[in-house]
């Protein structure tokens, strides 16, 4: 029995090592199978990948000596009626939108237009929907590029706008290194006025840019030729030409009548304009040019330094002779910092400064518009004479400057400081005691000394999103001090158009 | 020097006009002008291609195919993050005067390559012209999404971009490029093949040392900052397939990577990879709690010591430092 048992079990047991050894090498000749299945699946891919090289190669060195000595174009030719896809996008054409609200409180009585002369700045204490952008952009053909800019807004007063920021074609291979660009364009004057909003580094537009340049920055219809010069830093000099009316051309030839004390008059800080000067575009003297030149140097590895000076010349509305010119002169400078280890952009340091100087010729004007010879109601008059002013030729000059710091400190955040101010010389007409309904009017509140100071701190939760808090410090010397605080959100949808330097 | 003008006898050097447009000093002026203003107009026969890569991997294997028939530049640096390069203006110039442009062709430099492009004014290199090559043709991309949808971080539409981290899409860019290469300078196209051919026969050689390396690892977890390991897991058969980042691009939380870590101890995850650009103290953290070690890897040749001799080399030290790492578990 002992022995029965015994042999039982030696049975069981040998029984159950062969079963467990027979497992074992079912598992390891299943592994087999699959390394060598994996094996050959990669041997085969390789092959394939070889075979279509060669092919390809062949096909190429076939062309090759079909034509000789001119090396063949890539590809098919192009025919008008196929349409032009992008990269390894599937789409004709790039499509993004960015919206941008804000939330805040500011101790001014005049924000929109006044302590935030921007046209894109908050504008009331509460809410404000600073705009949705949305960008179309793509390849034309293989001739033009093309770009549409809509801002959609609302005023503090509930109504909506609709602006065309951009629109226009530029030329992708014109000999010669240059580009020439047609259509709606921001005039290419320093680094703010060419950026749109959702690109700004702080909530609101420079003081300097807003009021030199006009609220909605320098932005009209013409065209734009620009050379990459040949050597061996970056340089590039241009040309726009545009026209110098209507109202995205505020220091030039900005419709409507508007007087220094009209409803406007926070906007367009010279008085004396006169109707008649809306008189469109009878010559090249009616245009406005202009040029710019920018250079750009790798100051190391890490640390790129890009500086331009901008010129902006051509008519303005002043006076009723309608031969008055503006001239602006900018120069510009960003330097950035970014090591070589940077990740997801950061972290980085960056500076930008702008300096601006405007000399606007105001013509000569005469406030008795009626013609009555007396001093009606809201008409300047002369406290010598007591009639109303006839206000003489003169060029006003004002400076404006700004200076912004930021620090990318650790990923997706960002710190930043900007510095904002501007300041008129004193004119004839703010020298000559001139009365207003009996009261002197003293000096142009706005040419007269303001400066800025704004703090803030940008979140970006992700590349398309963003939250940014602003502290402004606002002085003028006519006002008094303003604080204000504001409160950004961004959102980005669709495609995300690459970044410019 | 037969120019007619050159042969004026010196009396003619009264006449103003003729004298200056005579002079071997005016018609060296105008060389130097003709080189100047039309700068890429080559005027030796056998001029070298100006080849300008977006990246170093693509750079370092266009520098093996062209040896010293071409000149490269590239564009990022090798040891930071190339879905954010600065657009710097020196680029456009480098642009200007490429004969070939060679990208990912995979959304990679998508934030920065576009509006360099556009300031180049090098239609050589426009896109759909001959010198814009997409080292992407003819690979098969991982990750192809089905449908763009930003809630799942930043995607991107053509796939995972960095296929360079499998050696063997390696070689289909290397015929890519002396293909290229070929097209444009056809004179030498042969030895672009031949390089080529000989760049692929030793990456052959290493591939198959690379994959006995790490055979004994199938199947391995292993712990990345960003999803761009995915082609190195394919090809060698690990499993890199937990990311200190939640999701593409968007940064770690601290509940986020304690789930990882709680994944890796699950896993058996004893391996962080840790690109040059990204912080390491991230992953130092997660390391020391899940008792991992982090170990330096780069796609790009001179991202990390000992990488900068080329893609074959730089794939090495890769492949042994994790194969170490791994080993040590």
């Amino acid at each position: 029995m002992k022995i029965l048992t015994g042999w039982c079990s030696a049975l069981c047991l040998s029984v159950s090592t062969i079963y467990a050894q027979a497992t074992n090498d079912l598992n390891a000749q299943l592994q087999q199978l699959q390394e060598q299945q994996h094996r050959m699946r990669e041997q085969f891919e390789q092959q394939l990948r070889e075979q279509q090289a060669q092919i390809d190669l062949l096909k190429s060195q076939l062309a090759t000596a079909q034509t000789n000595e001119l090396p063949p174009a890539a590809g098919p030719a192009w025919d008008p009626t196929q349409p032009v896809r992008l990269g390894s996008g599937s789409a004709y054409m790039d499509i993004g939108l960015v919206g941008t609200v804000a939330i805040g409180a500011s101790t001014a009585d005049d924000i929109e237009g006044g302590t935030q002369p921007g046209g894109h700045d908050p504008n009331q204490r509460g809410f404000t929907f600073q705009g949705a952008e949305v960008n179309f952009t793509g390849a034309v053909d293989p001739y033009f590029r093309g770009n549409v800019n809509v801002l959609f807004s609302v005023d503090s007063e509930g109504e909506s706008f609709v602006e065309l920021e951009e629109g226009w074609l530029e030329t992708i291979s014109l000999p010669g290194n240059l580009q020439l660009r047609a259509g709606q364009l921001l005039t290419s004057f320093g680094r703010h006025n060419t950026q749109h909003p959702h690109q700004w580094s702080f909530v609101d537009a420079p003081l300097a840019n807003a009021l030199f340049l006009g609220p909605d920055g320098l932005r009209n219809p013409g065209a734009q030729i620009s050379w990459l010069a040949p050597v061996p830093f970056f340089a590039e000099v241009s040309l726009g030409v545009q026209n110098s009316h209507g109202e995205t051309a505020a220091p030039f030839r900005s419709s409507g009548h508007h007087h220094g004390t009209s409803e406007d008059h926070l906007e367009l800080p010279f008085g004396f304009r006169h109707p008649d000067n809306d008189r469109g575009v009878g010559g090249p003297g009616d245009l406005l040019y202009s040029p710019r030149l920018a250079m750009s140097f790798d100051l190391t590895d890490s640390q790129t330094l890009l500086i331009g000076a901008s010129g902006a010349f051509g008519p303005n509305s002043s006076g009723g002779s309608g031969d008055t010119m503006t001239q602006i002169y900018g120069v510009d400078l960003y330097w950035k910092w970014k090591p070589a280890t940077a990740h997801g952009g950061f972290p980085f340091l960056s500076w930008q400064t702008e300096a601006i100087l405007r000399r606007y010729e105001l013509g000569r004007f005469n406030w008795d518009e009626n013609g009555n010879g007396l001093a009606d109601e809201g008409e300047v008059v002369d406290p010598d004479t007591g009639l109303p002013a006839v206000l003489g030729r003169e060029t006003v000059t004002d400076y404006g400057f700004y200076s912004q710091v930021l620090w990318g400190f650790r990923k997706g955040w960002v710190a930043g400081l900007r510095w904002d101010c501007i300041f008129g010389e004193r004119a004839d007409y703010e020298s000559r005691g001139l009365l207003l309904d009996g009261a002197p009017l003293g000096r142009d509140p706005h040419r007269r000394e303001r400066w800025r100071l704004s703090p803030n701190l940008t979140w970006y939760p992700s590349e398309f999103s963003k939250l940014r808090l602003q502290y402004n410090y606002d002085y003028h010397r006519t006002l008094g001090s303003d604080h204000s605080v504001w409160l950004q959100l961004e959102f980005l949808l669709g495609a995300h158009a690459a970044h410019s330097f | 020097m037969n120019h007619p003008l050159n042969s004026m006898p010196p009396a003619a050097s009264t006449t103003k006009r003729l004298s200056t447009q005579g002079s071997p000093a005016f018609a060296r002026l105008m060389r130097i002008a003709l080189a100047v203003l039309l700068p890429g107009f080559s005027f030796g026969a056998h001029a070298k291609l100006n080849v300008v890569a977006t990246t170093p991997d693509i750079a370092a294997i266009a520098q093996a195919v062209g040896g010293n028939l071409v000149e490269i530049t590239t564009l990022a640096r090798p040891t930071e993050d190339a879905h954010f390069v600065d657009p710097k203006p020196s680029f456009v110039v480098k642009l200007n005067k490429a004969d070939v442009l060679l990208h990912g062709g995979a959304d990679l430099e998508s934030g920065w390559l576009p509006k360099l492009l556009a300031g180049a004014r090098n239609r050589r290199i426009a896109v759909g012209a001959p010198g814009n090559v997409p080292c992407n043709k003819g690979i098969d991309m991982l990750e192809v999404p089905a449908a763009l949808d930003r809630s799942r971080g930043d995607i991107h539409a053509a796939g995972n971009p960095h296929y360079l981290a499998d050696p063997e899409n390696a070689k289909i860019v290397a015929q890519t490029i002396a293909e290229a290469f070929a097209r444009l300078d056809p004179g030498s196209g042969a030895a672009y093949q031949e390089n080529a051919g000989k760049f692929i026969e030793r990456l052959d050689a290493k591939l198959a040392e690379w994959r006995k390396l790490l055979a004994p690892y199938r199947g391995a977890h292993m712990v990345a900052y960003h999803n761009s390991w995915p082609y190195f897991a394919w090809r060698f058969e690990l499993k890199i397939d937990l990311f200190l980042e939640p999701k593409p691009g968007i940064p770690p939380s601290p509940a986020h990577l304690a789930n990882v870590i709680s994944r890796m101890k699950e896993l058996g995850a004893r391996v962080i990879l840790h690109d040059p650009y990204l912080n390491r103290r991230t992953a130092e953290t997660v390391a020391r709690s899940a008792g991992a070690r982090v170990v330096d890897v780069t796609q790009y040749p001179g991202g990390i010591k000992g990488t900068d001799g080329g893609y074959i080399e730089m794939m090495d030290r890769v492949v042994r430092a994790i194969a170490e790492a791994l080993a040590e578990q």
